[in-house]
């Protein structure tokens, strides 16, 4: 156990990486602030969109993929957006084209514009599909450990359930769902979108999570870059606290110091 | 012709292959992904796929996301 930090790595998709923080790199002021936040995150897992291209517009000015090159980071392209199956399988085989080959997705469908809640059912068929075609499906669901243990059945990489919804801010909601959808896991399980601040990200990995997916808690801080310091130890800090342990919780107290050799 | 490109009319002319198209939106040397009428278009095959009249072509490029 001494040696933890050095070994501590964490898989997926026949990847291996240092980080378990996974970052999104959307609603920054500009790509100056994103590479700086995500710098200071030690992310090696970015998310990016796809959106359509401006024609005849714009055209110098500076893109993510440059931002962050791939020779420093890997790529999560998500489908955001996606309503129904059909468009996140279109958008994931855009994604791949786009991106030479790379079968890495995060598939996110979606439900309704309000709680941007997963629509599990329509996430099912497009994870089907997807796999069949040869992706490694890191999938968006919900708090949900049947739904969670059928999505790792059918194959998906790893599974990522929402800790609050999306851009909320409102961390782990349900940590007894989260902690069951961990227990009962063979693939990483890593909490996707809700959490706000790196107290939130420290309860995710103190609950087994192997990892913790976010944007809007980093980017709309007052601070981005130091959030996104402080998320690095959060996570850092939940998982070492999850390896070491933690002490069973007591109604009752528990003297720290000897009550032998008192000498009043 | 007339297609659709990225959701807005446009005229172009007849007999342009994809990659004479991509030419033209001076992208040719962007990162960009295709897809016309909802199916991919594999950027090896733009030179030679024709497009058609009223085809939906979207092109689309990465940007940051969540």
């Amino acid at each position: 156990m001494s040696n933890e930090n050095q070994t501590d790595s964490f898989s997926v998709a026949g990847r291996t990486f240092t980080s378990r923080l996974l970052v999104g790199t959307g609603k920054y002021k500009d790509m100056t602030e994103t590479r700086a936040a995500i710098d200071a995150s030690g992310a090696e897992i970015v998310t990016i969109a796809v959106r359509r291209t401006n024609i005849g517009q714009n055209q110098d000015e500076p893109n993510i993929l440059e931002t962050l090159p791939p020779s420093e980071y890997t790529y999560l392209p998500n489908t955001a957006g996606c309503f129904d199956a059909k468009t996140a399988i279109r958008t994931c085989r855009l994604a791949r084209e786009l991106l030479d080959g790379h079968n890495l997705v995060k598939l996110e469908v979606l439900g309704d514009q309000q709680t941007l809640f997963p629509d599990v059912v329509q996430t099912i068929e497009a994870a089907e599909v997807l796999i069949k075609e040869g992706f490694e499906v890191m999938v968006y669901t919900n708090d949900d450990p049947i739904m969670a243990k059928r999505l790792e059945e059918l194959g998906c990489a790893a599974v990522m359930p929402l800790a609050a919804p999306i851009g909320s801010g409102l961390g782990v909601r349900n940590r007894l769902n989260i902690r069951t959808i961990v227990e009962n896991a063979k693939v990483p399980i890593l909490v996707d979108a809700g959490v706000g601040t790196a107290s939130d990200a420290a309860v995710a990995m103190e609950l087994g999570c192997d990892g913790v997916l976010m944007n809007t808690a980093i980017a709309a801080a007052q601070n981005p870059l130091l959030m996104a310091s402080a998320m690095k130890k959060g996570i850092q800090a939940g998982r070492e606290a999850y390896l070491a342990g933690r002490m069973p919780a007591k109604r009752f107290a528990s003297a720290s110091s000897p009550t032998d050799g008192l000498f009043f | 012709m007339q297609i659709y490109l990225n959701g807005l009319e446009k005229q172009i002319p007849d007999a342009l292959d994809m990659a004479g198209l991509i030419e033209m939106l001076e992208l040719t040397d962007q990162r960009i992904a295709v897809e016309v009428n909802e199916e991919l278009v594999p950027r090896t095959t733009f030179s030679g796929h024709a497009i058609q009249e009223q085809d939906r072509i979207e092109i689309i490029h990465a940007v940051g996301g969540g």
